[in-house]
């Protein structure tokens, strides 16, 4: 999609597919033929920009044919840069601009807790992102209110797109921040798929506080030269790489 | 605060936005009140103790607050998100473009004390700026009543309809206008109040009563003034526009900024299809200190003002 499109942000992409694919495929219960169904689950891609992982999830879960996945950026496409619910059947909101997936995804939770409704809300944010004060004004409000419908996964690779986080404004201790905004903390490896199922589980969840998974990932995941390297927050790989990275990642599925 | 105290036949409109509120939500559970804090100021005091579990307070987080009604609304709910105007747009204007209009969510925003209202306490608490910014996100429908029933008309139809709106609520005591039985509200769909073949005044909100006041006063002196409520400022009512444009001169008249808002609205489609002389009244800039009545009257946005740049349209 990238290659063929000429941009994109293959970092944050590869290093939140393991989250996105677990919780597409394992988690979230939804009806791709019913997209706005009242009681299904919903997700929220908080940063915004990772729409290759979104829309690789979407398409293979049924919500548009994976041939429209070619269309990624091209003139007029509904594979936007960044996602639109207007679009795109799926998107739950507009994303793009950072801070503005949890307020919403919040806002859903709220809805669920005075219907008394079973469905539950996954927003994923980048950590980065969380440097965003109106992050922490939905944190802090969901906290207050207990929302126990209420899952967010934090895709903790350390990279913003220019910097190390720890070096630009530090989020450190980041499981101390959420826990003492009443949140339940949970820290994962994020590209194991084992573990990212057992925090997702709803028998550890707690029912009157919501629950963060802050999910440690590497910025590039699986592409050994575009791992860890603030350089490929955006870029596109040339036909060398793109082929290398095709097979290192064949590689890493057969393995 | 001098502004907000009603005096005889006097009304603040958020009264009738509680109200209306209050009605709707007897009517439909998907009701829900979302404010910053401003329970008092938005009169919500009684909604909450009504409806407990569908007042959502989320504390002082205009930003957040915004969302959240992007939510409420993903989840199936109609929330009426309210905080006074100069916060809720300037603070929140992404969560206003991107979770509500580019969204299409179906969040119904009330700006409350808006204009200058809160005129004693300085700029940064006057909203003059907000018509002027909201109108040009598209996919925003922007409406400013004129008085109580009015407000509560623009509720209801807020409501009724499906996608984001942004309500200005005045807390300027306005009077009831005079309207022909059986009159009604339209979302997009301007109100003649007078008709009159010299000029038209075009108004909304707290100036509305203001340009009957000034077309009354032009009446005596000869001069006949076509008196036009342009209550929806986006989308605007191009025909409305195009009557009022036949007279050959138009004042308009707004408690904001003189350009941009509806000033700025009816020039660009005047410019492109009907070009006529206009006047455009409305407030310069930041403002200073002073009573909202002082501030009104200082910058010429009374009956005297309009009918004052009414006969300098028209050469008289």
């Amino acid at each position: 999609m990238i290659v063929a499109a000429g941009q994109g942000h293959p970092g944050g992409d590869l290093s939140a597919t393991d989250i996105v694919a677990a919780l597409y495929f394992d988690i979230l219960r939804f009806d791709p033929t019913a997209p706005l169904a009242p009681s299904r689950d919903r997700f929220i891609l908080s940063k915004g920009h990772c729409t290759g992982a979104l829309y690789t999830a979407l398409a293979g879960a049924g919500f548009f044919p994976e041939a429209d996945l070619d269309t990624y950026l091209q003139p007029g496409s509904r594979l936007n840069g960044h996602p639109n619910r207007t679009y795109l059947p799926g998107v739950e909101t507009n994303t793009g601009p950072l801070g503005h997936g949890l307020p919403v995804g919040v806002g859903i939770a709220v809805a669920g807790q005075i219907d008394n409704a079973d469905y539950r809300v996954f927003v994923l944010t980048g950590d980065g992102e969380l440097q965003e004060g109106s992050m922490w004004e939905a944190a802090m409000f969901a906290g207050h209110r207990g929302l126990g419908n209420l899952t967010v996964i934090v895709d903790r690779n350390r990279l913003q797109q220019g910097a190390r986080t720890e070096d630009t404004n530090s989020l450190e201790p980041l499981g101390g921040k959420w826990a003492s905004f009443g949140w339940q903390v949970v820290e994962v490896d994020g590209h194991d798929h084992a573990a990212l199922l057992a925090a997702f589980d709803d028998a550890c969840a707690p029912r009157n506080q919501p629950r963060v998974i802050i999910a440690n990932t590497i910025k590039g995941k699986g592409v050994s030269f575009m791992e860890n390297q603030a350089g490929w927050h955006h870029g596109v790989p040339n036909p060398e790489q793109y082929q290398q990275a095709l097979a290192e990642l064949e590689a890493e599925i057969h393995a | 605060m001098s502004a907000s105290a009603p005096s005889s036949g006097l009304f603040d409109c958020r009264d009738a936005y509680v109200r209306a509120v209050e009605e709707l939500a007897i009517a439909d559970d998907r009701i829900v009140a979302v404010v910053n804090d401003s329970v008092g100021s938005s009169k919500l005091g009684k909604f909450r103790d009504r409806f407990p579990h569908r007042l959502v307070n989320v504390g002082i987080a205009e930003q957040n607050m915004v969302g959240i009604g992007a939510g409420l609304a993903n989840g199936g709910k109609i929330p009426f998100v309210s905080g006074a105007s100069c916060f809720l747009t300037a603070r929140a204007m992404e969560q206003i473009k991107v979770d509500c209009a580019y969204s299409n969510s179906n969040v119904k925003l009330c700006g409350i004390s808006s204009g200058v209202a809160y005129g004693e306490l300085g700029a940064t608490h006057h909203s003059i700026e907000d018509v002027a910014w909201l109108r040009a996100i598209d996919n925003l429908t922007v409406i400013v009543p004129s008085d109580p029933w009015e407000t509560a008309a623009a509720i209801k139809a807020a409501a009724e309809m499906d996608g984001p709106v942004f309500i200005r609520i005045s807390r300027m005591p306005v009077p009831q206008i005079a309207r022909a039985e059986g009159a009604s509200f339209a979302i997009g769909k301007a109100e003649v109040l007078r008709v009159g073949n010299d000029l038209a005044i075009i108004a909304n909100g707290t100036l509305l009563h203001q340009a009957v006041a000034a077309a009354q006063d032009l009446a005596a002196e000869g001069i006949s003034a076509r008196v036009v409520n342009m209550a929806t400022v986006s989308p605007l009512d191009a025909e409305a526009i195009a009557a009022c444009a036949a007279t050959g001169a138009i004042v308009t008249a707004e408690e904001g900024l003189a350009s941009g808002g509806l000033g700025g609205a009816v020039a660009e489609l005047c410019a492109r299809h009907h070009p006529v002389p206009m006047r455009m009244l409305g407030f310069p800039g930041f403002l200073p200190t002073g009573s909202a009545a002082w501030l009104m009257d200082r910058f010429g946005l009374n009956a005297n003002g309009i009918a004052a740049a009414a006969r300098e349209l028209v050469g008289r």
